[in-house]
């Protein structure tokens, strides 16, 4: 046999994606993927407690410099990131036919809305504050203000969809200044990684998404507990007593927590605005008016 | 005051060799036609020739759109309209409109080249304010094609209006079609736009990118002329909004033209800005803020700190240290990136700035402008200032549109704010003093739709402008500039 003719593949090893870097899991471990005939697709880092801890680290370091950019970057950055997605259509397309066992066509309109939800995302960055915020006739002669600011760093596990669920819950919170550490789904992990690649190649700095693959269960106490972590969200969680204990252990520094959806949610539905609004502070300004 | 490419220097700080951008990055044809329905076609009516203001050189020939060519253009909106623009998902709609930001951005250096070659302004001005400002406007709006029932008009169910007829001024070419076309497109209508008949260029190099763009044809329809074409567009039956930027008189006009008709008007006009100086205002800050606001754009600017008010107490001082500074801007060659203060817009307009500032000086006003070398060639006018200004002096009423201040006083915030409002117009002012609650006091007190404290000529995609009384009604920019492009 002619050796030229037959080329073995170059696999691609998954790691995590903490502080816009791809490292292993400090813990040395990983878990089988397999794709939807029970087949092999590669194993995925099991992120620990430490990999969580580094992780929301990344994103707080990463929060300043973010929710301190202009509106208007945000918004070329988001764009850009779909922008390089839409590059990786094919790729995206057929690890959605691997991972999910999808047809071709349903995979193609997955990773289109993904794209396009990256664009209407993007859009928001300087209008959110024109929709929520308002000046405030108080009776006296005041200047009143309210306008949103961003929650800060947010913890997500993130639903099934791997790429559509995936995007539509972390572009709402980086458009709006937050940075991110995501629980990607257990079962469909790969994707949330290649996601991670477009991010880093796409102008969003390091940290301000953060990609855990492993155990929602292992993981996710760690984040809900963590106290430098204002904001919790648990739309990937479907066992409702650890969404309770989450949430219970987010209570210990009063994290927003955004419950999981009580029927399933269509990703493919206008996403509406409240995914942006939950992360949002409110402040109100005032100053006297007078010579 | 240094002339750039001087060698004479007189009251120069110091000295600059001349750093001339290279102009080969932009390709000018020698004409252009009217670009309707996606395609460049010859005009029926007659051509007419685009120059440097700064050198007199030819630098096309354009044509000039006749009745039927407004007619052929407003047919290839409405046919766009109805078959593809408003039936188009919004979603979709942006993506256009992110297309054309991203193409001005990736052809910035050649559309500032053009602007400043055009249109005479200095080249550091179109290349960092006018152009990224035109990119960022296309991109802001594009994020309200599919957001337009967030906007709170039209009752939850927004919709487009139709044909815009859309008539832009040459003081910001490029920056005055991205105000009509972005806000327009993004909330549905399909727009026939005519740019001003000394600044066609740019808006024609938009054109070719609304191609490169794939734009579907006729959403975009661009048509040269002077005031006949525009009077056309906006009294053309099939044209269901009208929105004019340019002078008092024509937007007066053109309120009338279309009474009684069931068009959509916004206009935006002139103004006579009071610039106020209180004794508390950081003096340096101050004087850069009066010098942006009455030379940036040789003045051509609509919103321009045309009149300083300031406190009598500190007027000496702050007349001594703009006087100082006003030596150092350096009038010259648009295209050289020290340049502060280019060329006058056109013959016609130098006509008119000579005229009132000879009419300032008979009226008993102190002139005074710097030492300065102007180019032999082009129309050029030194930044001047007027003090001993009254009210009544027609350089405190009327509005110059070049690199001309007129400076009156006051004494209490009272009389500032008399002053500042006593005039038919009411586009903008400016405040200057370091306590906030009087910026605010003032901010109540003035009648003007932008308000500037210590700060001034700032314009953002998401800020809303347009003005009170005579200076016209609606607003362009941010959330409220969709309100005039939707039901």
């Amino acid at each position: 046999m002619n050796a030229s003719t037959t080329r073995l593949d170059v696999r691609k090893t998954y790691k995590l994606y903490i502080g816009g870097e791809f490292p292993r899991s400090e813990s040395g471990r990983s878990y089988v993927v397999n794709d939807a005939k029970g087949r092999l697709m590669a194993n995925a880092a099991l992120a620990s407690r430490k990999d969580a801890r580094d992780a929301v680290v990344a994103a707080r370091k990463a929060f300043p410099g973010w929710s301190g950019r202009t509106a208007y970057n945000r918004a070329q950055v988001v764009y850009r990131v779909a922008e390089v997605l839409e590059g990786r259509r094919d790729q995206f397309q057929a690890e959605l036919i691997a991972a999910e066992g999808v047809t071709a066509a349903k995979a193609r309109i997955y990773v289109d809305a993904a794209i396009d939800r990256l664009v209407w995302y993007a859009g928001w960055a300087d209008k959110i504050g024109q929709v929520t915020g308002n000046a405030n006739p108080v009776a006296g002669p005041f200047f009143n203000l309210s306008s949103p600011e961003p929650t800060g760093v947010v913890a997500v596990v993130a639903p099934k969809g791997p790429l559509l669920g995936l995007v539509s819950v972390v572009a709402p919170a980086i458009v709006t200044g937050n940075t991110v550490v995501v629980v990607a789904s257990e079962q469909h992990p790969l994707t949330a990684i290649t996601l991670g690649e477009v991010m880093a190649t796409s102008d969003l700095p390091g940290g301000v998404v953060n990609v855990l693959t492993g155990s929602q269960a292992e993981i996710a106490p760690w984040l809900a507990s963590h106290m430098d972590v204002n904001a919790l969200d648990l739309t990937g969680v479907t066992d409702p007593d650890l969404a309770r204990s989450l949430e219970e252990a987010a209570a210990d520094n009063l994290k927003r927590v955004r419950r999981p959806a009580a029927a399933p949610v269509d990703w493919l539905a206008d996403p509406g605005i409240d995914r942006m609004t939950w992360l949002l502070e409110t402040k109100t300004v005032w100053h006297p008016v007078g010579v | 005051m240094v002339s750039t490419g001087s060698t004479t220097g007189k009251s120069a700080v110091f000295d600059y060799a001349p750093a001339p951008e290279s102009r080969s990055i932009v390709d000018i044809k020698p004409s252009y036609g009217l670009f309707i329905d996606g395609d460049f076609v010859d005009g029926h009516g007659k051509s007419f020739k685009t120059i440097s203001p700064a050198t007199e050189e030819v630098l096309a020939e354009v044509s000039e759109a006749d009745d039927a060519d407004v007619d052929l253009a407003v047919k290839a909106a409405r046919r766009a309209y109805t078959r593809v623009w408003s039936r188009m998902p919004g979603k979709e709609r942006a993506k256009y409109l992110y297309r054309i930001a991203r193409i001005i951005q990736e052809r910035g250096r050649e559309l500032a080249v053009l602007e400043s070659l055009d249109n005479g302004k200095p080249i550091k001005e179109s290349r960092d304010v006018d152009i990224p400002m035109v990119a960022a406007h296309f991109f802001y709006y594009a994020g309200w094609a599919d957001k337009l029932e967030y906007s709170g008009f039209g009752a939850g169910n927004p919709r487009p209006l139709g044909v815009a007829g859309q008539v832009i001024p040459w003081n910001f070419p490029l920056l005055m079609l991205a105000w009509k076309i972005a806000p327009a497109l993004a909330a549905g209508n399909t727009v026939v736009l005519k740019p001003a008949e000394t600044t066609p260029l740019t808006a024609l190099l938009f054109a070719e990118i609304c191609q490169q763009a794939d734009l579907p044809r006729g959403v975009v329809n661009i048509v040269t002329g002077a005031g006949d074409t525009g009077r056309t567009i906006v009294s053309h039956a099939d044209v269901d909004k009208v929105a004019f930027t340019g002078s008092t008189e024509v937007g007066k006009a053109i309120a009338r033209a279309v009474a009684g008709t069931d068009k959509k008007v916004t206009l935006e006009l002139g103004g006579k800005a009071a610039n106020i100086v209180f004794d508390d205002a950081p003096v340096d800050q101050a004087v850069e803020g009066i010098v942006t606001g009455i030379f940036f754009n040789q003045g051509h600017v609509c919103c321009a700190g045309s009149r300083l008010l300031v406190q009598e107490s500190v007027a000496d001082e702050v007349l001594e240290r703009l006087k100082r500074r006003m030596g150092t801007l350096r009038v010259g060659d648009p295209l050289d990136k020290n340049t502060d203060i280019g060329a006058i817009n056109s013959a016609e307009q130098l006509a008119k700035i000579r005229e009132l500032s000879d009419i300032g000086e008979q009226e008993g006003a102190g002139r005074w402008s710097p030492a300065c070398d102007l180019p032999k060639n082009g129309f050029w006018f030194p930044p001047t200032v007027f003090t001993g200004v009254s009210q009544a002096h027609r350089i405190a009423r009327e509005e110059i549109f070049g690199p001309v201040l007129s400076v009156l006083t006051f004494r209490t915030p009272a009389e500032a704010v008399e002053k500042a409002n006593n005039t038919p117009y009411g586009l903008s002012a400016g405040v200057w003093t370091e306590k906030g609650s009087r910026i605010l006091w003032m901010a109540d007190q003035l009648r003007a739709g932008v308000v500037w404290a210590n700060t001034f000529n700032k314009f953002d995609p998401s800020s809303p402008f347009g003005g009170y009384k005579e200076s016209g009604y609606g607003r362009e920019g941010g959330r409220h500039g969709l309100e005039g492009y939707l039901r």
